[in-house]
């Protein structure tokens, strides 16, 4: 039973990181909303789920990729992954957008309470995931390899394929670039405020909507980097593709204290080694029950997270 | 006059309120009988405007338009009464479904025997997920009973002692009940079991409503923290709510097995659960007859108009949207003075 674990320890080491880094950018989606509007966003799932189908229609459709076994010439291959990486993002972050203005923003506006905007958010979300069953007859769609997967170099064992240190690196970098915007910048002041308290940064002039559409969009474009690297590694995608993994990443969220984005970091690496080692240990077909039975314990023992909620409150 | 006026203002639930407290007696029993009446006879009337084109009429009946009311009136316990959001009510009707199935096909138990045990079974689930989930507030439970839908299927499909992704075949149908026999051909005795089913629940909702427990309910409705400092011992009636829904979600599940003679894991997706939802929120929640409309409304239009019915679930979605957004109360709104007790406790605040 363990024999697995323990013969490919570093190999399942290295993809659970690089799973890890997925998680950690689409649960930037949950974590940074939940900051400002104390709320799960339920479409995030399928905010992901729309960055996918990006990727693929603008690797396959726009630029008429097919399927090789060779790497695409450098200079098309570099366009192709920088339009793909792009498209993909905006187009999560525009759906973001849309998720908000269409179900959240009115029924703020007139103060309805959280059940039924919670409702509200579900609705959307299944109509974006039914919409694109629909249009894609439940199939799913591959994504053309563009870029040979050979392994660039080997330590202990694990092969370090070049998808999987292109995800690494990229995913760090757009965290660390996040992190420091949210920081820094003006509008990222402004996130921060808004999500300590919302009713003092209106009274200091803050404006609530346009810092509210931001987030999404900030979560949004961070899902849609997520959505590529994930079609980069598992090369095909589905209408469905979201709900496994906006499960995980939203466990991951929690787990490092949901609203808050460093522990979102943490959260999303623990989160994709656990995963990767216990279905070394139980088969992946249990992996979704896996990470439900952690969801469910760190919300009933530690449910602020491991690292805190960013601001404390239990209960609303 | 008061009629058309209460058409004219979108609330005909006050109107229906207020006629039923000003009859006598005698005018309520009438009115409760040719209104059953009528729902008995709903079989017969499958010609000119009522015939599904798509599937028969007689069974569409059934499921899914009864057992979905059924399953709406106990979903509405759990998040119209109590403002629970439960996402994994599938998983009950899940349990049933496999209770009325395993037992069915490996003992001599017939389903009525089955029954208690598939409710039993369907509440002691609702209690193990509910002590740790009920703790949790709103947003979470939400999250976590999806997951838990989600669990029970995948356990299923991951288990080949109860037939994995096969499912389990040759369920038998409940035994006669004196002339009446149950057959997959003609399913008038099997909606007469549901609409029975149906006003059982109703008459243990609207007595549990003027209780002690209903109390409790629309307390931690309004305002869980203000319930528990009052004194309402809020996990315990939370428990309940859950539970019971369990319990009516169970039955449903016992009397589908018994009707489909067939089971697989892929009959209990997320999608039941957003569909129970959404005839829940768009008739109105928390208001017994407004879920009964929404529920009638939203399982028998996708077999009536046929492009619907592939779209079925994208029509809900877009049902769950825009009525959240335009017309939060639903088609049938809760009783004005159960409303103006919520304004008067938001504005107080």
């Amino acid at each position: 039973m363990f024999s697995t674990l323990i013969d490919q320890f570093w190999s399942l080491t290295l993809s659970g990181i690089a799973l890890g880094f997925i998680y950690v950018l689409v649960s930037l989606g949950y974590t940074m909303v939940y900051g400002v509007l104390r709320m799960i966003n339920f479409a995030n799932s399928e905010i992901f789920m729309f960055g996918t189908f990006a990727t693929i229609v603008i690797s396959r459709d726009f630029l008429g990729n097919v399927d090789g076994s060779k790497s695409l010439p450098l200079p098309k291959l570099l366009l192709t992954m920088t339009l793909c990486l792009l498209g993909s993002m905006i187009v999560s972050g525009l759906v973001a957008v849309f998720v908000e203005f269409v179900a959240y923003r009115r029924l703020r506006a007139r103060g309805t309470n959280k059940l039924a905007t919670l409702i509200s958010a579900i609705g959307i979300s299944i109509v974006l995931s039914e919409s694109m069953r629909i249009i894609t007859h439940s199939r799913p769609t591959l994504n053309p390899r563009v870029l040979e997967k050979k392994s660039l170099f080997e330590i202990a064992g694990a092969s370090f394929r070049i998808d999987t240190v292109l995800t690494i690196i990229f995913a760090a970098v757009l965290f660390l670039v996040l992190d420091r915007f949210v920081k820094f910048s003006r509008l990222g002041r402004a996130i921060r405020a808004v999500s300590m308290n919302e009713d003092a940064a209106k009274l200091m002039g803050v404006d609530l909507n346009k810092v509210i559409s931001a987030t999404f969009l900030i979560g949004g474009l961070m899902s849609g980097a997520a959505a590529y690297f994930y079609t980069l590694t598992y090369e095909n995608t589905k209408f469905n593709v979201g709900f496994t993994l906006g499960l995980a990443a939203f466990t991951a969220a929690v787990i490092g204290g949901i609203g808050n984005i460093r522990g979102a970091f943490f959260g999303g690496l623990s989160l994709g080694l656990v995963e990767v080692y216990a279905s070394s240990i139980l088969g992946t077909e249990w992996k979704s029950v896996t990470v439900f039975i952690i969801l469910v314990l760190v919300l009933v023992l530690k449910p602020n997270g491991i690292f805190g909620e960013a601001v404390q409150q239990t209960r609303a | 006059m008061k009629l058309l006026n209460s058409i004219r203002t979108g609330n005909l639930r006050d109107w229906g309120a207020s006629y039923w407290d000003n009859s006598s007696p005698t005018k309520r029993k009438a009115i409760a009988t040719s209104i059953i009446g009528f729902a008995a006879l709903a079989p017969f009337m499958g010609f000119g405007l009522l015939d599904t084109p798509v599937s028969d009429y007689g069974a569409v009946l059934v499921y899914p338009v009864g057992m979905f009311i059924l399953m709406a009136l106990g979903l509405n316990i759990v998040v119209g009464k109590s403002g629970l959001l439960d996402l994994g009510y599938v998983a009950f009707f899940a349990i049933g479904a496999y209770t009325m199935a395993i037992l069915g096909t490996r003992t001599s138990l017939n389903t009525w025997e089955i029954m208690p045990i598939g409710i039993a079974l369907a509440m002691i689930a609702g209690l193990i997920l509910g002590l740790p989930a009920l703790r949790l507030r709103g947003d979470y439970l939400a999250i976590v009973t999806l997951g838990f839908g989600e669990i029970v299927r995948i356990s299923a499909l991951n288990t080949s002692e109860i037939g994995g992704p096969n499912g389990i075949p040759n369920i038998p149908v409940p035994p006669p009940i004196g002339p009446i026999k149950f057959s997959l051909n003609d399913q008038k005795a099997f909606f007469w079991v549901v609409l029975i089913m149906i006003l059982l629940t109703i008459w243990m909702i609207r007595r549990l409503s003027v209780r002690r427990a209903g109390r409790a309910w629309e307390a931690i409705r309004q305002d869980e923290d203000v319930a528990e400092l009052m004194g309402v011992h809020t996990l315990k009636y939370k428990l309940w709510s859950f539970s019971l829904g369990a319990a009516v979600g169970g039955a449903a599940g016992v009397l589908y097995a018994s009707k489909t003679l067939f089971i697989a894991p892929e009959m209990f997706t997320l999608n039941v659960s957003i569909l129970i939802l959404a005839c829940v929120v768009f008739g109105g929640m928390g208001n017994i007859w407004g879920v009964v409309l929404g529920a009638s409304i939203l399982a028998y239009l996708p077999e009536r108009i046929r492009f619907i019915s592939d779209a079925r679930l994208l029509v809900f979605g877009l049902a769950l949207v825009i009525t959240m957004n335009f017309r939060p109360d639903g088609l049938l709104p809760r009783k004005k003075r159960e409303k103006a007790i919520v304004k008067s406790a938001q504005k107080g605040i």
